[in-house]
């Protein structure tokens, strides 16, 4: 039992890790510490890195989580302890 | 109609269809009152959280400063989003298994200990009240432009009906009739960001207009780069918020701050079960995207709609004074746009240099509600607009009192003072404590400490210091005791604090700001506003480190900690 809850844990912590990874690159590298390298490339009227700061950052925090949501569901179910 | 009656009629019908569904699902028990008795759709939830979360800072205040601070006000835009992976992840859905009414109940369990309730409290106080100060400038200018008055006389009547509002409900008719004004605020705001996207570019969705071209074939972005620079602004597009170190740290603290502000966090004991708290995290980050990408195109456009109505390319062309549009007009009465003809003559210059800029006084807080009168759209959607303004305000200001009158009836008065208070009692107190917070906000509302959204700025600094480190280490740490978070949450939000204050001064008033509100004293350049992530560093460095030298947590508590991780009850 306590073994099972601790590897369930470990899968959680495992995904948070992949998740928040996406979540810092996306906002903090491409949005702020790298912004004026990104912005040399264009996407029609935008600066790359003005998109990622003003729009693309958002929209993937969208995806993270319900990404998030749905894996944890899973994972929930594989160890058995979802809610009945 | 004319815009005055037409306004009226609209902010009228969406008052009389709030106070209505407040009515209707009144609350009867302290279960409903606080946690709308916990069995909220997932979607529903979302959509009441986001009008929750989406203040007047978001809706009047936001897409301003963007419009004057460019790329640098992208802090609001991902701070203000992204500390929803951090609550989807890390805190909604243990609390949720967990079950408190309100957060410092969970501390207060987590922690074993009277004490860290009271502290909790505290910080939440501090932290809830600052947020409401915010509101109430947002609440001041939508009402002073709508009822045509003075900013002072505006703001008053503002109070009035949210204290009316707010203590009537609790949070089982908050949250319907925020389900209410999540839908008016979202038609209010992206209708006339439709409008001017399509006017401008051709392209009537704002996200893919700010991007687009214009008529004369350039890019809407950089035609505002090059109108701006050339009136000696910085430009748009690249203009930073002072350093990509205060940037970072600003987004930091908008997050965590986020993730810790207590009204946000009780969103997610409304719900049924753990897995709705995870999928209600994203429902509320979908309706507050939908805002929040939407934001940027309205305040680069507005900007752009601004500079051109004003100066023109040939500066003897400019705007004359005497034949100043009627919007121009309507703000000059609030107070919050004021002009002042420096080289008599009679032309009105907008520039970037202070000594011939003329429009001596552009609040920013008053460039949403202006937009569309601006771009010179239809009256009924410059009157659908003030319904919004005044939606978000109301729902936010609403959702915090709850928020701090449950922390003072519920954790103060029945948890620690004076457990055998009836249900009746604690609902009277809880309105009691409403009215005081309205009080002291109001009072700040005549001497604000900075624009709307920089006030809220503050307040999330304050609660990404104390409450977000305690919440996190409760639930990720079985080994936190209660002396390390205590000493934590004192800690974080005690240096929060001391360099708010330095800066801003003592209790905002600004002759005791002691270190002046200037950058050569700031912490590695970082501003007062952006402070919290460095406090909440703190927070948690102290809190390990009393850890070691104190006595160890309960077994049972650990075991308590085991439990709220699964989702399943054992």
């Amino acid at each position: 039992m306590a073994d099972k809850n601790n590897n369930y844990w470990k899968a959680n912590i495992a995904l948070i890790v992949k998740c928040l990874s996406i979540w810092f690159v996306v906002s903090y590298l491409f949005g702020i510490v790298l912004v004026d390298v990104l912005n040399t490339v264009r996407m029609g009227g935008y600066k790359l890195g003005f998109w990622f700061a003003q729009q693309g950052s958002i929209y993937t925090f969208v995806i993270l989580v319900f990404y998030y949501a749905k894996s944890m569901g899973k994972i929930d179910k594989e160890f058995g302890v979802d809610e009945k | 109609m004319d815009l005055q009656t037409l306004t009226f009629l609209f902010v009228g019908v969406t008052f009389a269809i709030y106070i209505g569904i407040a009515f209707w699902a009144r609350a009867g028990s302290t279960k409903e009152f606080y946690v709308a008795g916990g069995g909220i759709h997932p979607v529903a939830n979302g959509m009441a959280t986001a009008a929750d979360w989406m203040s007047a800072a978001s809706f009047i205040s936001m897409a301003g400063l963007i419009a004057f601070y460019g790329y640098g006000g992208s802090v609001f835009l991902m701070g203000w989003t992204g500390g929803y992976v951090l609550l989807a992840m890390l805190l909604a859905p243990y609390l949720r298994k967990h079950g408190a009414f309100t957060v410092p109940e969970f501390i207060s369990d987590r922690y074993y200990s009277k004490t860290a309730r009271v502290v909790a409290v505290i910080c939440l106080i501090i932290a809830s009240v600052t947020y409401v100060i915010g509101q109430m400038k947002g609440i001041g200018v939508a009402f002073s432009r709508f009822l045509e008055v003075d900013y002072e006389t505006g703001l008053v009547s503002g109070m009035v009906i949210v204290a009316f509002y707010a203590t009537m409900g609790g949070m089982k008719g908050i949250t319907y009739t925020q389900i209410a004004q999540y839908v008016i605020m979202i038609i209010a705001y992206t209708i006339p960001a439709i409008f001017i996207s399509f006017m401008l570019t051709g392209n009537p969705i704002p996200q893919l207009g700010l991007g687009s071209e214009m008529a004369d074939g350039t890019y809407l972005l950089d035609k505002l780069d090059q109108v701006v620079t050339q009136l000696g602004f910085a430009e748009y597009t690249t203009q930073a918020r002072l350093s990509t170190t205060n940037m970072f740290v600003y987004t930091l603290s908008l997050m965590i701050g986020t993730a810790g502000l207590p009204h946000v966090i009780m969103r997610f004991f409304t719900v049924s079960s753990v897995k709705a708290a995870r999928e209600s995290a994203g429902w509320a980050l979908v309706f507050i995207a939908l805002l929040y990408t939407t934001a940027p195109a309205v305040a680069a456009m507005a900007r752009l709609n601004l500079m051109q109505t004003i100066d023109q390319p040939n500066a003897e062309q400019n705007l004359a004074y005497a034949d100043r549009p009627s919007w121009f007009k309507n703000w000059e009465t609030t107070g919050l746009l004021k002009f002042e003809d420096k080289n008599n003559d009679g032309l009105i210059s907008y520039t970037g240099d202070k000594k011939t800029n003329e429009m001596v006084k552009v609040d920013r807080d008053i460039m949403v509600l202006a937009n569309p009168e601006i771009a010179g759209l239809p009256n009924w959607v410059i009157a659908i607009v003030a319904a919004g303004g005044l939606a978000a305000a109301l729902s936010t200001a609403a959702g915090l009192l709850l928020a701090i009158a449950s922390s003072i009836s519920h954790d103060l008065l029945k948890g620690v003072w004076r457990p055998n208070i009836t249900e009746k009692e604690e609902l009277r107190y809880s309105r009691i404590s409403m009215i005081g917070a309205i009080l002291i906000a109001g009072y700040y509302g005549f001497n604000p400490p900075d624009f709307a959204a920089g006030t809220v700025a503050l307040a999330f600094g304050l609660a990404a210091s104390s409450i977000f480190p305690a919440l996190m280490m409760g639930i990720f740490s079985k080994k936190m005791n209660k002396e390390g978070a205590i000493a934590g949450m004192l800690s974080g939000i005690g240096i929060t604090l001391l360099y708010v204050f330095q800066h801003k001064g003592i209790m905002f008033v600004k002759s005791t700001s002691f270190l002046g509100d200037m950058d050569p004293n700031w912490f590695l350049g970082i501003e007062p506003n952006a402070f919290g992530a460095i406090g909440a560093v703190v927070n948690f460095a102290v809190a390990f480190f009393v850890m070691t030298r104190t006595a160890k947590v309960p077994a049972e508590v650990e075991k308590m900690v085991e439990n709220i991780r699964v989702p399943a009850s054992n």
